[in-house]
Parts: C-alpha cells; structure tokens; sequence
C-alpha cells in the first residue's frame, strides 16, 4: 500500500537500480502490445489518411453510441485529424456507427479488456505502428479534453508549443462532472453536449502525493473520494493523466494514461507548469446501467472485488451535488481555482 | 525606391510568401533567403510562385540554427544581393517569414523617409540589459562557443566551465564594443553598405563567428562604429519567454497587435487566419502618423513571465506541487492556529468569529471529524469533514483549505488531542500564526468527572504530545510565528495575547477590546493540579498555578506574552 510522502530521493546505485528495472517492464510493456496485436480485427481502414504532421486520436470504446457524436465533433473541432478506434465487444451499432466516419479506422476485438491492460495493450500496438512521430491523444470516450486557450488555440498550436519548449508530454487533470439532482433523472440525447446536462464540478478537494516508484505526482479527490471513498481514501480514483504525447514507438503507458515509461514523459511539473483538464461524462444517467453491467463483467480495476459497493452505490441513483458545487463555466475558471495553469502561453 | 526588405525564410512557405506580396504591393524589393534545409522540391514551387514578382530576388541560402553565425551570413547574403540590385535604397528591413505587416507598408515608408539618416536597431551593451539565458552575460563576449546549445548542450556547458576554470578571454577585436538586441532591425542602405565593406570585416566575422549567439550581437556591434544617428529600439514587434523563445501571436491577439501600432510582428502563427486575413489595416486619418508603441503589450507579458518563474503560491496542483525544503510559504495566505484558548474561555469561537469577522473553525484536526465553522458535514472546495478522507493526506487538507478560501482569514483551534501529522508542516509555514496556551487541555480534565487514575493517565498523554509540539515550534527550522504562554502566566492577564490575535486576524490595528469572552471557572484548578503532583505526576506545562489561586480581576499585570524567536 502506498503512503503519503514526499518525493523519494535515492543514492545513486538504487537509482539506477529502478532505471534498469523500469527499462525492463517497458520493453515487457512492449513486448504485451506486440503479442495482443492479434486479437484486434480490422474492420475500417482508412489510416492512408493520415499525413505526416497528422494529429491522431486513439480511443477503445464499450457501447459509446450515446457519447460518441458529440466526442468526435468535439475533437474534430479541436483539431484531431484521425482517429484511431479499438471496439471492444460493443452490441448495439457503435461499430456500424464508426466504421461509417471518414476519419476514422476501425478495429474490433472481443477478447478480455481486462486482460489487455483496460485496452492500453491494443492502443499499444496501434500507437506503435502509426503513432511513431505523431502527436497522439489517448482518451476514454467519456473524457473532452480542455486547456488553456482551448476555445482559440486548438490543439496544432498546443503541441506547436510544446515543441518549441522542448515538451513531449502535456498533462491533464479528471474533471469529474455531475448534474444538479440525481444522475438518472437527466435526459441526455446523442449529440448533444454533455455539459449542458452535467452541470458542476468539485472545486478545490484535491490532493497529491508522490508515487514512490513511477516519480508521477499522484492525485486523487474530487466527488468520487469524497461519495463513495471516504473511508478508503486509498483507492479513489487516479485523476492525474498524460493523454497528450509525441509519441514513440519504445513508449508505453503503464496504467491507463496515469504513468509512462520513460518516466520523464510523466513528469509534468514545474512551478504551475501548463496543464490541462479532461472533462469526465462518466455520469451521464446511463450510469446505474453501466454499473450493474459493469458489476457482471468485472471487467474494471486490478482487485474488482473491491470496488463492489462503489458500483453498488452507483447503481442507487446517486445526487452527487452539495451547496459548494460550482458551475462549470470555462478553463479561465478553472485556471482562477488552481485546477490548470498556462505558465507564458499568452 | 526607398525601403528594401530582407526576409529570411525556414518554414510556412505559403505565410511567406503572403508577407512578401504585401511588402511587394507596398513598392518595396525584397530578397529572400530560404534556409538550405528546406526540400528542394518546396524551395522550386516557392520559386515558382513569386515568379510574377520581378522586384523578389532570392539570394545564396545558408542552412540555419537558432542562435547560429549561418543567420548573419544569410543576412549578409541577402544584404549584399540587394544592394547590388538596388543600389539606391534608403533603408533596408530585416523580417522573418513569419512577420506580418500590422500597418500599410507606404505609412513606414513614410515614416522612414522623415528619418532617412536614422538606424533603427535595438542595441545596448550586456551591463545594461537582464537578458541571461544559459546563465551567460558578458561571457558570451569573452568565451569561444563552438558547440551548439540546442542539439550539445553537455558539451557546452562542459566547454563553458572549461574555459572559466582556465581563465581563458578572447581578445576583443579593437575599436568594437560589443552590443546586443533584438535581431530585427531596420538600417539605412549606407550603414549596411559600410558593414559590409569593411576593410576589417575579416576581422570581425572571425570574432563574432564564435561568440554566443552572434545574431543578436554582430550588426548591433558594428553599427556603432558606422552610423550617424543610432535610435536604439526595433520597429518590429517582437516579445520573448524567459528562455529566449519568441512568443507566438494567435488569432485572439488582434485587437493587441493593433494596439501596439508598431509596423511589422513576429512571430505569427501560420494558421491564424484571422490575423493574416486582417492585417495590414490602415489606420484612420491622424491615427496615420502615430508613433509604434510595442509597450501596449508589456503588460500581458510581464504577466506572463511572473505565472511562470513564481507560480501561485500556497497551490497544490498537478503541475505545481512544491517541495516542502524549498518553499517557506507552503499556502495560500495568513491563518491562525489556536491552541488552549477554546478550553479556557467559553463560547470562544463565536466569540472570535464576531470580533475579527475571520472564519474560525472548530478543531479541525479532531479524532473523529473535522469541525468546520457551522460544523456543516462539507465545506469550501468539497472539503469533506470525513476523518479518515482529511487523515490520508492531512497537510494536503489544510492547504486546500487555505487555498480555496484565499481572501478571509481562517483560524481553526488544535490541541493534543487532535491528529498531530499537521505539526511540522504548519511550523515551517511563513503563513501561520501559532498562538499557544499550554497545559489549557487541563481544564477539560478538570471539569470532568471521572476516575481520577484515568485522569492522571489521559493528562501524562496529552502532556507528552503537547511538549513534543512545542518543541517542533521552538526549532530552528520554524518560521511560522510563534508565541506561546502556559495557563498559568495567561491567565494572570489574557488580554494581551487576546488582542494580538485579534489584531493580526482582523489585518488592522483594533481598538482596545472590551468585549471578552466568558473565562471558565478555574476555582479549584489549583488545588487539583496539586492532587496529581501528590500522586507523582508534574503538569509542567500548565506553568506554576499556585494552590490557592482566586482569579482576581485586578490583577492585571502588564505582562507581555513572549514571542518564540
């Protein structure tokens, strides 16, 4: 179990101990993602698309039908020029549904998610093979990026920025959203933006801590520590994420987009260095449904078992929202509560 | 013909040569020079498209790196090559492909022509400017810089402490003081004829070829041994990070370029189609005459560059999570820690909250919740008053607590009782103000009625965890502020420390308080710490309250409550 505590700071010989070590499961990492190409079925292909300065979106979705148009104007808008799609098992035309976009190449798989790292083995091999060189954005289907200046400056002149500052990586925080009221009473209609309908957000219940081996900054908080985690403040959700990276064929996320090897990719520090938010639709009223599936399949978090009552208590259609809710308005709000920086981007 | 330009070109071909039919509409030649890394393929359909301009030349191509001599010889390529061409120009202007005209180009013209013996470049020498990126001043005058700082930079460094360990100089050539500024520049077509045509020149390109970054310095040296009338500011606006890298302007930025009225900006964002779209614009009637004033934006950037070398202090975030060694102020602002003052008055808190108009919680830190003020189960930010949440991560708690309520003074109580894991963590803070009545968690013990062996044993605990506090606010690596008073100097005259805390909560000097809180009843206090010094334990901390002690409202002594360093 890992303990609050400040940055590890270790001799010389037990550093180069954990390099040689982490070098090691990155090339196992690698090695997964290699093995588990095989279960990936191609359905759509249309990666001749994708040019050389081409921003890519890789993405493995469950039964999104209901996110997914409004996911895809969203990135589109923002600048994502391709999108790389892994279809896990969906069985109500989400595949149809893709597979009929001119953006998108489509890959189906019915093998266990689980298994396969929650899909970070299948994007693995995706990103190995057409991500090398590429900016690429690794995101759930219930996840919209947002940054500084995002609604001006989309993502070509992010990553411009970043390469002129020498960055490969751009970290983001989860934003949970939930809606005024219990989740399942609001409608929420193909298309639409979610954010019309999951209205508010934790402000300021954050906290950080270092991760003893990895060296990432490990966040947790927001409403799903203070509902459903209280007395095991440990296991609330990881919220800090890397979803942006210029990638190269030896990189590998470890869990989920939380942490990467090497290392430094993680390393998203710096006195308010430039960050951004990932915009969490988890709990659209679908949620209850998701839950109880979700409690069936066991397919979610290393020790299933464990997080019974969470989606027990999810399933109960729960009012996640308090008096000290805020509104969510626009990232210089979020910039005003310390939830994202823009260091000397003017 | 009276303005040249010299336009060097690495990327967005398609922005630069929109940049160059703007220039050329305004009737000025341009030469271009295309870095040599460009594909060949692209530099031919560039070629190609500026075919119909006859007045677009373009010049040898050098391949060129940020900070490298190859951009002073393209300069010094096109330079030649336009002179050569149009002998008779006035003034030649130095612009990158990623300039764009913010103002019609006749109006600089204009403008030039009332000044045609003035040279327009930013030059100063390092004594006077605090641009030190790498850490290098007047060195990069003094030392040779063969290795490039972008792609080796261990081997420049290395070779940098090298030279300083040696004490090695170059020798300056005579004659040449060195200048640096801007790369940008607008000088007069004989300044730039007498630089190149030197006799000396050799000698110059041999010494400026190996200092640091010899574009910012070689025309801004030379000009001051040849021209007439050097005005010392650049009429392209141009603004860099920290680090020495141009900011980008992007759409958004429109009403600021035009503001600034300065005649030429770099660097554009090649996609900003709205500034390409709308730039140049002419300026309206008077407005036609109006002076280039780039400080129109110095405020956005000094801005800018505060957020980010300090950061915001006192927040925890994903990108700043300071270590705890470095910072003194670890939050957001000034809070007060009271310790012992709610045991020895009643109804203390709601009668400091009336006094200052601060929020004053409850014990924050308690076993089993965290008592906000109101005592609500949530407070500011999402705050939970969940005991196991705020113990996970207590000093991360207390930080978001000040942070989300930056703009009201928060005072909470403490005492042994409570999770003590804060302790170090508020001793360090600059921001906290400690006020400490020692021994007062005696008076609780005291009131209530229990086995007096279970007493005897609860007190020798909470002693021993309240001297271990103490002795963490008495080290030396405490900089909060400090004072301290057992109960038995305290109560002798508590108004004093009463209106310290009230002062420096309410940030402004308050009147003599009159209004005070209603003190316990401590009679028999005396004789019950006697009792269990009887039974062999020492209450050390409560000071010495002598056995017969009646609280005597004239015994007001004016004792000051002493101050821990």
């Amino acid at each position: 179990m890992l303990t609050p505590g400040p940055r590890l700071s270790r001799g010389l010989f037990a550093t180069s101990k954990l390099a040689y070590r982490l070098r090691w499961k990155r090339r196992r990492l690698l090695f997964r993602c290699l093995r588990k190409r095989h279960q990936l079925a191609l359905r759509q292909d249309r990666t001749t698309l994708i040019k050389p300065d081409s921003i890519l979106a890789f993405c493995c979705v469950r039964n999104e039908a209901l996110r997914l148009p409004y996911f895809l104007q969203y990135y589109r808008a923002l600048g994502v020029d391709h999108f790389l799609f892994v279809d896990n098992g969906s069985d109500e035309g989400t595949g149809t549904y893709l597979a009929a976009q001119d953006d998108v190449s489509l890959w189906e798989t019915s093998e266990s998610y689980k298994l396969s790292r929650f899909g970070m083995d299948w994007l693995g091999w995706l990103q190995m093979r057409f991500g090398h060189g590429h900016w690429c954005l690794t995101v759930d289907a219930d996840e919209l990026l947002a940054y500084p200046h995002h609604a001006t400056h989309g993502l070509r002149a992010l990553t411009g920025w970043l390469d002129q500052q020498g960055r490969p990586s751009f970290g983001a925080l989860m934003l949970d959203l939930y809606p005024k009221g219990p989740v399942e009473d609001h409608k929420y209609h193909a298309g639409d933006d979610p954010l019309s309908v999951l209205t508010h957000f934790d402000p300021g219940n954050y906290r950080a801590q270092w991760h003893p081996i990895y060296d990432n900054l490990w966040v947790q908080g927001g409403v799903r520590a203070r509902r459903f985690f209280a007395s095991e403040s440990a296991r609330a959700p990881t919220l800090n994420k890397v979803p942006l990276v210029k990638w190269h064929r030896r990189y590998a996320y470890v869990t989920s987009t939380h942490q990467m090897l090497p290392r430094h990719l993680h390393d998203v520090l710096g006195t308010g260095a430039m960050s951004g938010i990932l915009l969490h639709t988890k709990f659209l009223y679908t949620i209850g449904a998701k839950s109880r599936e979700e409690l069936e399949r066991k397919q979610h978090f290393e020790n299933s078992a464990l997080y019974g009552t969470y989606h027990d208590d999810l399933t109960q259609n729960p009012d996640l929202w308090y008096a000290g809710s805020m509104r969510y308005e626009s990232w210089q709000q979020l910039m005003e509560l310390g939830l994202i920086a823009k260091e000397d981007w003017i | 013909m009276s303005v040249g330009v010299i336009m060097l070109v690495h990327t967005a071909l398609d922005r630069a040569e929109q940049a160059i039919r703007h220039w050329v509409d305004g009737g000025c030649p341009v030469v271009v020079h295309v870095d040599q890394k460009v594909r060949p393929a692209d530099y031919a359909a560039f070629v190609g498209s500026l075919a119909d301009l006859p007045d677009v030349r373009f010049c040898k191509r050098h391949a060129c790196d940020w900070g490298t001599w190859a951009l002073v010889e393209a300069t010094q390529s096109a330079a030649a090559h336009l002179l050569e061409s149009f002998p008779t120009l006035q003034h030649i202007y130095l612009a990158s492909g990623s300039c764009l005209p913010l103002r019609p180009v006749p109006d600089l013209r204009d403008y030039l022509a009332a000044r045609p013996e003035t040279d327009f470049i930013e030059s100063t020498t390092t004594a006077d400017v605090p641009w030190t990126v790498g850490g290098l001043d007047e060195e990069r005058f003094t030392l040779r810089f063969p290795f490039s700082w972008r792609r080796q930079r261990k081997l420049f460094d290395f070779y940098v402490r090298l030279q300083q360990a040696v004490g090695y100089k170059r020798r300056i050539p005579e004659n040449v003081v060195p200048h640096m500024g801007s790369q940008w520049w607008c000088l007069t077509g004989r300044t730039v004829a007498a630089i190149l045509n030197d006799p000396k020149r050799t000698v110059y390109e041999r010494y400026f070829r190996k200092v640091w970054i010899p574009d910012e310095s070689y025309f801004q040296s030379l000009v001051r041994l040849h021209s007439t009338k050097v005005e010392s500011r650049s009429l392209t606006l141009s603004k860099f990070d920290y680090q020495g890298k141009p900011h980008i302007f992007y759409d958004d930025h429109k009403a600021l370029l035009r503001r600034s009225a300065c005649f030429v900006a770099r660097k554009i964002w090649p996609r900003a189609d709205v500034l390409y779209d709308s730039f140049p614009v002419a300026m309206s009637g008077k407005e036609q005459f109006t002076e280039p004033n780039p400080s129109a934006a110095d405020r956005i950037f000094a801005q800018a560059v505060e957020r980010r070398t300090l950061g915001r202090p006192g927040l925890l975030m994903q990108s700043r999570f300071p270590s705890s060694d470095r910072d003194n102020a670890m939050t957001a602002g000034p809070y007060s820690v009271l310790q012992g003052l709610g045991d020895v008055f009643e109804g203390f808190e709601e009668w400091l909250a009336k006094t200052t108009g601060a929020t004053v919680h409850g014990h924050l830190f308690a076993p089993d919740r965290a008592e906000f003020s109101g005592r609500g189960p949530l407070f500011a930010g999402g705050l939970s008053d969940n005991a196991m949440l705020r113990d996970y991560n207590p000093t991360n708690f207390l930080i978001n607590l000040i942070w989300n309520t930056r703009g009201t003074h928060q005072a909470f109580q403490f005492g042994p009782r409570d999770t003590q894991d804060i302790n170090w963590m508020v001793a360090k803070d600059t921001d906290a103000r400690i006020s400490v009545v020692s021994g007062a968690w005696m008076i609780p013990l005291f009131k209530a009625r229990q086995e007096f062996s279970d007493l005897r044993k609860e007190a020798a605990r909470l002693q021993q965890i309240e001297h271990e506090h103490l002795k963490i606010l008495r080290s030396p690596y405490t900089n909060a502020r400090v004072r301290v008073q057992s109960l038995a100097e305290f109560v002798l005259a508590p108004m004093d420390m009463l209106q310290l805390i009230v002062d420096e909560m309410s940030e402004q000097t308050h009147p003599r308080l009159t209004d005070v809180p209603q003190m316990a009843d401590l009679t028999g206090l005396g004789a019950f710490l006697q009792d269990l010094r009887n039974q062999g334990m020492h209450p050390f901390l409560t000071g010495d309250f002598p056995a017969n002690l009646e609280r005597d409202s004239t015994l007001q002594t004016p004792r000051k409550p002493y101050l821990v360093r």
